[in-house]
């Protein structure tokens, strides 16, 4: 486990007790990453300590998650080859195909 | 068809349901996400139940008994509305597409109600500053969402700043997420915060358990020994493809950084947010009469200027979650036919006064340009910075918002200038020396990112 970044509190210590759920895995361009059902793709990326995944156009700069609340669009990703969807608002379901352009 | 449809289930949509179905109405609620709750009620998901919430939020069981009282309304969650048909006289046509998040198969549907309820909230005003495209920074609100709804920490050593209260809550989730909270900056200074907080204190007493709740995030940060630090701010980020350290400075009493106070802080993430910007499109396309400041203009009776079309919580000023609970109880009251009591309207108007308080204290103020440099991205989706922002308005000799956001591009992105709007009208305002059309970037015909096959497709259920 890196010691920088972004990432998940474990159940375990965790003072709100999540109640226990499965686990998914998701394919992102490529390479599998593993999350918990009811996480959004950004949620999984984050957890999995990605902190970027998109390259602007312009200046190609990385880019990630910056409003968390589906107003930036900076997040975006494509799932299952549908273009243009905000990882922070999309659910990740078990087998989704992310792929991003970084 | 509803008698009245809420869009938006935060605590102003919440109350406003349980109101208007307690008068007797049959009510729709509307919102984009999975579950009720709005941005303040974010919590884990049905697929993974949090045993203890209540670590994470005030008010809690205010919520839980505002959910047990949703029996007998219909909620649609996952539901994108897109577009608000305006009619003269009456509420606009509500267009929804019901499904996952920017999806390609989402289920139209139409309503058209007898009163609607806006409750479409806020999202957070960042000011922009050299770096704050780098990955890792980001605002107080995605942190706070990632927090509540993932468990997810943005960083392990973590800086908020930014001005208003809401930074204090963000650090407090921040803790009992597992991230290491270096320092809470407030770029207010104690003079102003002191004059905005003590004054008429017999006020603060009606409004006492918001004080208790402030103290509560207070004693998280004594408790983790976390400094706080007011006249403050965050003025650069500075890494290669992530943030690695920012620069924060002393701030004048117009935010402007004060010479010689610099220093550099190392991070791995930072979450900046300087105040909120009320969600008001689809109250703009209905045809609502909106103030300067781009809140809806509503009456006592949370009536705006068209008829039968209230609104109610941050979209008619930004006051936090008890005024809205108190607006939105108003607001479901009269949009049901029914009178709200007097003690329901004394509420409102004493959480009017904390929300007074709360600009007086922490509003932006125009200092905060002496912190960009000439490569400083204004607007992150089109990539454009203040230097081409002042050269084009320069070279071009316009005046004009409109035209300028044409020639320079800034706000034309896929975001359409909901995160620098406002940052672009203040910095062209000062550069052109003075717009002649202000305040247009709330104006957007379509409400939510739609799809063209979507749009194309006839397969509409008119309920």
């Amino acid at each position: 486990m890196t010691t920088t970044g972004p990432a998940r509190l474990e159940a375990a210590d965790d003072p709100v007790s999540p109640g226990p759920t499965s686990e998914i895995a998701i394919v992102v361009d490529g390479s599998e990453i593993r999350g918990l059902a009811g996480q959004t793709i950004a949620g999984v990326l984050l957890a999995a300590g990605r902190q970027s995944w998109r390259t602007t156009a312009r200046q190609g700069r990385p880019r990630g998650v910056f409003c968390g609340i589906g107003v930036c669009f900076d997040c975006l990703v494509t799932v299952n080859g549908l273009r243009d969807v905000r990882a922070c608002q999309r659910h990740a379901a078990d087998g989704d195909e992310v792929s991003t352009d970084a | 068809m509803p008698e009245v449809l809420i869009i938006g289930a935060g605590p102003a949509g919440l109350a406003a349901a349980t109101a208007a179905r307690r008068a007797g109405a049959r009510v729709v609620v509307l919102d984009a996400a999975e579950d009720v709750g709005g941005q303040y009620w974010r919590h884990l998901p049905q697929q993974r139940p949090a045993g203890r919430e209540e670590v994470l939020h005030h008010g809690w069981e205010r919520f839980t008994g505002l959910r047990r009282e949703l029996t007998g309304v219909e909620i649609v969650t996952g539901a994108q509305v897109w577009l608000a048909e305006r009619h003269d006289g009456r509420p606009p046509t509500v267009h929804i597409l019901v499904g996952p998040a920017d999806g390609a198969d989402r289920v139209r549907r139409v309503f058209d109600p007898g009163a609607l309820v806006l409750a479409t909230g806020a999202y957070e005003r960042t000011l922009p500053f050299p770096g704050w495209d780098l990955p890792g920074v980001f605002t107080a609100g995605a942190a706070q969402a990632l927090a509540k709804s993932e468990r997810v920490a943005v960083g392990r050593r973590v800086l908020v700043a930014g001005a208003g209260p809401f930074l204090l809550p963000v650090a407090s989730s921040l803790i009992r997420t597992g991230a290491r909270v270096v320092g809470v900056l407030e770029a207010g200074g104690w003079s102003r915060l002191g004059r905005a907080w003590t004054a008429r204190p017999t006020e603060l007493l009606s409004a006492s358990h918001k004080a208790g709740e402030l103290a509560g995030y207070a004693r998280d940060l004594v408790r983790h020994r976390v400094p706080y630090r007011v006249a403050t701010g965050v003025i650069a980020a500075h890494g290669h493809d992530r943030v690695e350290e920012v620069t924060v400075a002393r701030l004048d009493a117009q935010w402007a950084p004060v010479p010689g106070t610099s220093r550099r802080v190392a991070v791995d993430a930072v979450c900046v947010g300087h105040g909120f910007v009320p969600r008001s499109e689809l109250a703009v396309a209905a045809g609502c009469q909106t103030g300067p400041d781009g809140t809806v203009v509503v009456d006592a009776d949370c009536r705006s200027s068209v008829p039968g079309v209230f609104a109610a919580g941050e979209i008619t000023g930004i006051g936090g979650a008890d005024l809205a609970l108190a607006e939105g109880t108003i607001a479901g009251t009269v949009a049901a036919g029914a009178a709200p009591t007097s003690a329901q309207r004394r509420d409102v108007l004493v959480y009017q006064r904390f929300a007074t308080r709360l600009s007086d204290g922490h509003g932006i103020r125009p200092g905060w340009a002496e912190w960009l440099a000439d490569d400083t991205l204004i607007c992150r989706c089109e990539e454009v910075t203040a230097g081409e922002l002042r050269d084009i308005a320069a070279a071009t000799g316009s005046r004009g918002l409109r035209s300028l956001k044409l020639s320079t591009r800034a706000g034309l992105g896929v975001c359409q200038g909901r995160v620098c709007g406002r940052s672009v009208e203040e910095l062209l305002d000062r550069t052109t020396g003075g717009l002649l059309d202000p305040g247009r970037t709330a104006n957007r015909p379509l409400a939510g990112l739609v799809r063209l096959g979507e749009l194309a497709r006839t397969q509409g259920d008119p309920s």
